[in-house]
């Protein structure tokens, strides 16, 4: 399932790319600009300067999280973020994108001073905010849409026919949203991992 | 009552009781943080954006401690390490 959401995604990138390149005044050319700025834009905000690997990096993670949650709503399909491994992965995926995109910036040894301030003895404390942090960031969209699934699903047995559709209503607000705040937590922790040591 | 029925029903009632505390703490310190938008809103409106986005990830956050009790009394319900649920 996640597969298929990827490689619709893929396609879809491949098709905007196209656009961007040939007919750069169409309609699906000037979204896929737009949206780009958008993502370049609150990356900037965060991050405190423009960077475009972030911009991938999280405007991917948005749209493959959004368009899994999304796929829920479609009867008789699964949402791949229902299922704990794949928010693992994607919470494992954040977890080293974070150290990385510190030693890119400050280096190795800057960037592991900043485990070291501002005590030495502040250092497990260190491991376990970026082990927590993570097992959060999975449960967190593993709870919600799962939830959601739930709870339509046994409106569904309960009540039946046209009951639950406030509530998937609801769930693709949550969806959205979700997707949004694991993007912008993302952002955050690279943000901080990137600062950290620069302050020193 | 024998022991699988214990267990049963014990699930069940720590369920609730995992459900409901947690809820209950994730609402209140949730409606602390969208009180204190409001009100940052209201005083400067131009930072709407920043207010905004730093809301939502601050909800995110408390959220997730009512989503880790979610998770438990899921467990508990679905996937009981102690027995086998049959109701379910």
């Amino acid at each position: 399932m996640s597969a298929v959401v990827a490689g619709s995604l893929i396609g879809l990138a491949a098709y905007l790319g196209q656009a961007v390149r040939k007919r750069p005044e169409s309609l699906a050319a000037a979204t896929a600009i737009l949206g780009v700025e958008v993502i370049d834009a609150s990356v900037a905000e965060i991050v405190g300067h423009p960077e475009p690997a972030l911009t991938i990096l999280a405007g991917s993670l948005f749209l493959f999280i959004a368009v899994c949650n999304l796929s829920g709503q479609v009867p008789g399909l699964h949402p791949p973020t229902a299922c704990l491994t794949t928010t693992s992965a994607l919470a494992v995926l954040v977890f080293l994108a974070v150290p990385a995109a510190g030693i890119r910036a400050l280096g190795v040894k800057a960037y592991v001073k900043h485990y070291l301030s501002p005590n030495p003895l502040l250092m497990p404390l260190h491991m376990i905010s970026e082990f927590s942090r993570t097992l959060a960031l999975a449960l967190r969209l593993f709870g919600n849409i799962s939830a959601g699934h739930l709870v339509v699903a046994l409106l569904v047995m309960l009540a039946g026919f046209l009951v639950p559709i406030p509530i998937m209503a609801l769930d693709l607000l949550i969806g959205l949203l979700q997707a949004y705040v694991f993007a912008i937590l993302t952002l955050v922790y690279i943000g901080s991992a990137i600062e950290a040591g620069g302050q020193e | 009552m024998n022991a699988q029925g214990f267990i049963t029903v014990a699930s069940v009632i720590g369920a609730a009781i995992a459900m409901a505390l947690g809820a209950f703490g994730a609402a209140l310190g949730e409606s602390r943080i969208g009180a204190a938008a409001m009100d940052a809103l209201a005083r400067q409106p131009d930072e709407a954006p920043a207010i905004t986005r730093s809301m939502f990830v601050g909800l995110a956050m408390v959220e997730s401690t009512a989503i880790f009790c979610l998770v438990i009394a899921l467990i508990l319900l679905f996937a009981n390490p102690f027995g086998v649920l049959k109701a379910g």
